[in-house]
């Protein structure tokens, strides 16, 4: 039922957008499904504390601690980015920027996000997963060249392109695995790619057929997480499309990456009995831990900027699931659930930011303190918060990485700590003058709405200082069935 | 050469003209006979399917083939060729690597195709399993083209390809996907040809031509 | 008297073979050219037309360039012989002969490779302009041409696991009737090389001396006489080989195999006789529909034919088929 409403929401909020999201009230309509789904999410939610692993219409859906934390944080960051596109979409209407026709392609293309993103987490079939992540990049390429820019155009030709030959590499290793589990469970069609029929008998898939399947996977979701070297679409994509559409893709559609990525390394780590897949994931994640970093310091534009952050900051939560043991697990999903609360946060005041001083370009902007205290704090807040500094739950999360890296995988420390460090000096030094110092920015016509940052950065200095328990035991819960302890 | 059913031995020309297609893609230059080629691609792919139904009963491979019959033969061709019209775009003339360096370049990813397919073929217990290898063949082949061409409307004809490619494989290795998921990859791919063909003409609007050169700007070289 | 009998009619058989391909050669050669004539509405010339160029240039006299090496002269008796030699090995009546063991088909080919090598040195001799033009596109196209060559014979013998053309030739009639894809694909490689290599239409025109395009005749414009004649009679002996070639790996019905009886042999003529008749009207149909190449194009044309034959061996390799 819940997941009925959960999906059902957003499908009905793209098709009644469709057809009204040109008009005025489209926007508070926009938040109204979101709200709807988040609802629905914490209804699951409740239930899946109440009753433990929910499976679903036929098994077609199964729901465990590991994806509903993910479709609570889902469901609420897309709210929040609804209400923070509200004023945003006006002010970029009233700008000149999009017209009320592309407005509406803009919401219906929201909602129909939301929905593949909430069906890529809940569904139980590895091969819908594939079919909804695709979906997923069909549906934000429209959204990316919103403003019809040629660099905007650019910016989404590079993502369908790139994402739609990862996400092919992707068909292939569920071709595989279904080849694979063909095998094990018989040709009865459907239930082989059932993900919880595959995770009880992974014991038995064919280890060879499974570690080449685990690849192609990898390589396709894996360019859709931005994992380096195939993070190329990910700054232009974030840089040339609307800013709400920065904070989902960021936030969002990063985590229901690597999640599917996750879904397929338990599989084939339960096969395999080998460090393979975990070693494939830490490479990864090191590369691009380091590849984001170092490309911090050659970016003007700042939505490029936090874009690489993003790059270095999935290259870490690969890195920790990589590490694989229960506390480095724990330490990744509280890092998925902080940086995307803390990276659409700032994407938000970055979003605002960039409005007024007329410019994404990081010299255009100047002195936000002066005029808008709220957006000149929470930008260098959400700055500190992503650099990992405490009290936030950034340096929490970071903490139990490093920490557990020293005693597992000493050689790496260092590596990520001085990506960190040159991370740290990169943005600060950028963020810096824009916040304080003379101010060039004008007035805007709509007022913003920065309820979604101090909302996001508040739950993030929360996450830092004290772990409700429930989420602890959730965490924990999740930590206990990707690590196969 | 040991004597195999009259079926299989289609089967085997299939997956054998599949690969020469997908050669003959690769040294082409006019973009109309790419479309054709696309189709015939198509064609071949539903005939297998056909084959393979008629071989193992399977009804849901019927239903398969006449999905190809309909999307990949019939609606998407059709869709490109207007495309091309609208956009009075004909040639790709300049790949990155002359025709014939891509074609060698194409002979040794056969080979490696071959080589990845090894562990699958072993393991494979379908009557065509030995077709594995043609189809990562066609894959790999079809991002090769994506890689060497310069128009976009090539490089879409080299995914919907590899797409091809993908679903020849599923059918050899496992004789499908279920039905879910083939219509779900389906109605992808259809997407996916719609968005482009909105996308096309935001290009051509904002650049005047299909020539991906254009869309160079975005670099890391500040 | 029992046991020598066979050896009697094979060595027989050897005779009449390279005395039917030195017969047949000129026929083979004004057969296509009346198909053409045909096929382009012109009226044809006389099938027995290369017979009466060879008997009229035999009786001239030779004129010789002044500078003129004795490799010269001596190029058109190597090139005529070799050809000679190949039309031996080639089993197009029977497949048991005494000289078919001499040489497998690798050795052909390189048969084949002798006689350009020897043809573009002439060319050169004299040092005219043509010459070494000519030469120098014969040696690209035969550079290209070899591997494609060899590829087709790999393929064939892969199939048959022998390298000997004659039991290639009987492992293939013995296979029961199928779609064998690998074999299509060589087919098609084999007759693009086979255009190329005699200097057919999409690659040269025999028909023409063109200065820009030509690329056989250039090589033969130096010579007069009895030795133009032989290098004629050769390139008609080097097409009727391949033709032979053909047949013994794609159309290898009907010919005599094992212990050849009189009554096999008498029935293997006919029926070459129909193959080369169906050949050359294929021959001349493909050259009247298609256009000349640039001679800069000829190398992606023989990439393909080197391109189909290594798609036949890697579908032979995978599909077994």
């Amino acid at each position: 039922m819940e997941v009925l409403l959960l999906l059902g929401l957003p499908a009905a909020g793209a098709l009644a957008l469709g057809f009204l999201g040109a008009r005025r009230s489209a926007p508070e309509l926009n938040v109204a499904f979101s709200l709807g789904t988040f609802l629905a999410a914490c209804a699951l939610t409740v239930r899946v504390i109440d009753h433990g692993d929910q499976l679903l219409a036929h098994e077609q859906f199964f729901v465990d601690p590991f994806n509903v934390f993910l479709v609570a944080l889902t469901a609420f960051v897309g709210l929040t980015t609804s209400l923070f596109s509200r004023p945003y979409m006006r002010v970029e209407l009233a700008h000149g920027r999009v017209t009320a026709r592309r407005l509406r392609l803009y919401h219906a293309m929201y909602q129909l996000f939301m929905l593949t993103m909430l069906t890529a987490l809940t569904t139980n079939n590895m091969g819908l997963l594939w079919v909804a992540m695709e979906a997923a990049t069909l549906s934000t390429v429209l959204l990316v060249t919103l403003y019809r820019t040629p660099a905007s155009l650019e910016a989404g030709w590079k993502y369908f392109i790139l994402c739609g030959v990862g996400i092919a590499q992707a068909l292939f290793g569920t071709i595989l695995l279904y080849f694979a589990a063909e095998r094990v469970l018989g040709a009865e069609g459907v239930t082989a790619l059932l993900w919880t029929h595959l995770n009880a008998v992974k014991s038995q898939l064919e280890p060879s057929v499974l570690a080449l399947a685990f690849v192609f996977l990898l390589v396709g979701y894996g360019t859709k997480v931005g994992l380096a070297p195939l993070h190329n679409w990910l700054p232009d994509a974030h840089a040339e499309g609307p800013t709400p559409i920065s904070a989902v893709l960021s936030g969002l559609l990063l985590n229901v990456a690597i999640y599917a990525v996750v879904r397929c390394k338990i599989l084939v780590e339960g096969s395999l009995h080998s460090p393979l897949p975990a070693r494939m994931l830490m490479g990864f994640g090191l590369l691009s831990v380091v590849v984001g970093a170092l490309l911090l310091w050659r970016q003007r534009d700042i939505k490029r900027l936090f874009a690489y952050s993003s790059v270095e900051h999935m290259g870490i939560v690969a890195f920790a699931f990589g590490m694989s043991g229960p506390v480095a697990t724990f330490a990744a999903l509280l890092h998925m659930t902080v940086h995307s609360l803390t990276k659409s946060a700032i994407f938000f005041t970055v979003g605002h930011a960039a409005q007024k001083a007329g410019s994404q370009l990081m010299e255009n902007i100047r002195g936000l303190v002066t005029l808008s205290p709220t957006i000149g704090w929470g930008l260098m807040l959400g700055a500190l918060a992503i650099l990992g500094l405490p009290p936030f739950g950034v340096f929490a999360s970071e903490f139990l990485i490093l920490t557990t890296a020293m005693r597992e995988q000493p050689w790496a420390t260092p590596i990520l700590l001085a990506a960190l460090g040159i991370a740290f000096a990169a943005i600060f030094g950028r963020v810096q003058p824009m916040v304080f110092g003379e101010t060039t920015a004008r007035r805007l016509p709509h007022p913003p709405a920065l309820l979604p940052v101090f909302a996001h950065l508040a739950i993030v200095l929360v996450l830092g200082l004290y772990v409700p328990p429930y989420l602890a035991d959730w965490y924990r819960a999740a930590a206990r069935l990707i690590g196969g302890l | 050469m040991t004597h195999l059913p009259w079926d299989l031995q289609l089967l085997n020309t299939c997956a054998a003209l599949l690969l020469l297609l997908s050669f003959a893609m690769l040294s082409q230059r006019r973009i109309v006979t790419l479309v054709d080629l696309l189709a015939i691609q198509g064609g071949l792919l539903a005939v297998a399917t056909l084959l393979l139904a008629w071989r193992t009963g399977q009804p849901h491979l019927y239903l398969s083939a006449l999905l190809t019959v309909a999307l990949k033969v019939a609606f998407l061709p059709w869709l490109l060729h207007r495309l091309i019209h609208r956009l009075e775009v004909y040639w790709d003339t300049e790949p990155l690597l002359n025709i014939s360096g891509t074609l060698l370049a194409g002979v040794v990813i056969v080979v490696f195709a071959f080589g990845l397919a090894q562990p699958i073929t072993q393991l494979a217990n379908t009557t065509m399993r030995s077709a594995i290898g043609i189809a990562i063949a066609v894959v790999l082949l079809a991002f090769l083209m994506m890689i060497t061409r310069r128009k976009a409307m090539s490089q879409v004809i080299g995914f919907l390809s590899m797409e091809n490619g993908l679903f020849f494989g599923a059918m050899s290795a496992t004789y499908g996907m279920p039905m879910v998921i083939e219509l779900g990859v389906a109605l992808d791919v259809l997407v996916a040809v719609l968005v482009l063909g909105v996308f096309f003409f935001q290009i051509r609007e904002q650049f005047d031509s299909l020539d991906l050169h254009h869309l160079e700007s975005l670099k890391e070289s500040e | 008297m029992s046991a020598a009998a066979p050896q009697v009619t094979e060595l027989v058989t050897q005779l009449l073979e390279v005395v039917a391909a030195l017969a047949a050669a000129p026929l083979f050669l004004g057969w296509v050219n009346q198909c053409r004539a045909w096929l382009s509405n012109r009226r044809a010339p006389s099938i027995w037309l290369p017979y009466r160029n060879i008997r009229k240039l035999f009786a001239k006299d030779a004129v010789l360039a002044e500078n003129a090496s004795p490799l010269f002269r001596l190029a058109p008796y190597l090139v005529f012989s070799t050809m000679v030699v190949a039309a031996g090995i080639i089993p197009s009546m029977g497949t048991h002969l005494p000289l078919v063991v001499a040489a497998d088909a690798i050795a052909l080919v390189g048969l084949f490779a002798t006689a350009r090598v020897f043809l573009s040195l002439a060319a050169m001799d004299v040092g005219t302009a043509f010459g070494t033009l000519g030469a120098r596109r014969e040696m690209m196209v035969g550079f290209l041409a070899e591997p494609a060559l060899l590829m087709v014979i790999f393929v064939a013998s892969m199939i048959s696991s022998t390298t000997a053309l004659p039991a290639i030739s009987e492992h293939l009639v013995t296979q029961s009737l199928g779609l064998y894809p690998s074999l299509a694909f060589t087919a098609v490689a084999f007759t693009l090389v086979l255009l190329a290599e005699n200097a057919r239409i999409p690659v040269d025109n025999p028909a023409t001396h063109l200065e820009l395009t030509m690329i056989h005749e250039a090589m033969l414009l130096e010579y007069s006489a009895r030795h133009l004649a032989l290098m004629e009679w050769a390139s008609a002996l080097r097409l009727f080989n391949y033709a032979c070639i053909g047949f013994a790996l794609f159309v290898p019905w009907g010919v005599a195999t094992g212990a050849i009886g009189p009554l096999g042999l008498a029935l293997s003529i006919p029926v070459l006789g129909l193959k080369l008749g169906v050949a050359g009207a294929g021959l001349a149909t493909i050259e009247t529909v298609s256009a000349k190449l640039r001679v800069m194009r000829a190398p992606e044309f023989l990439a393909t034919a080197f391109l189909f034959a290594v798609l036949g061996l890697l579908v032979h390799v995978l599909l077994k088929a």
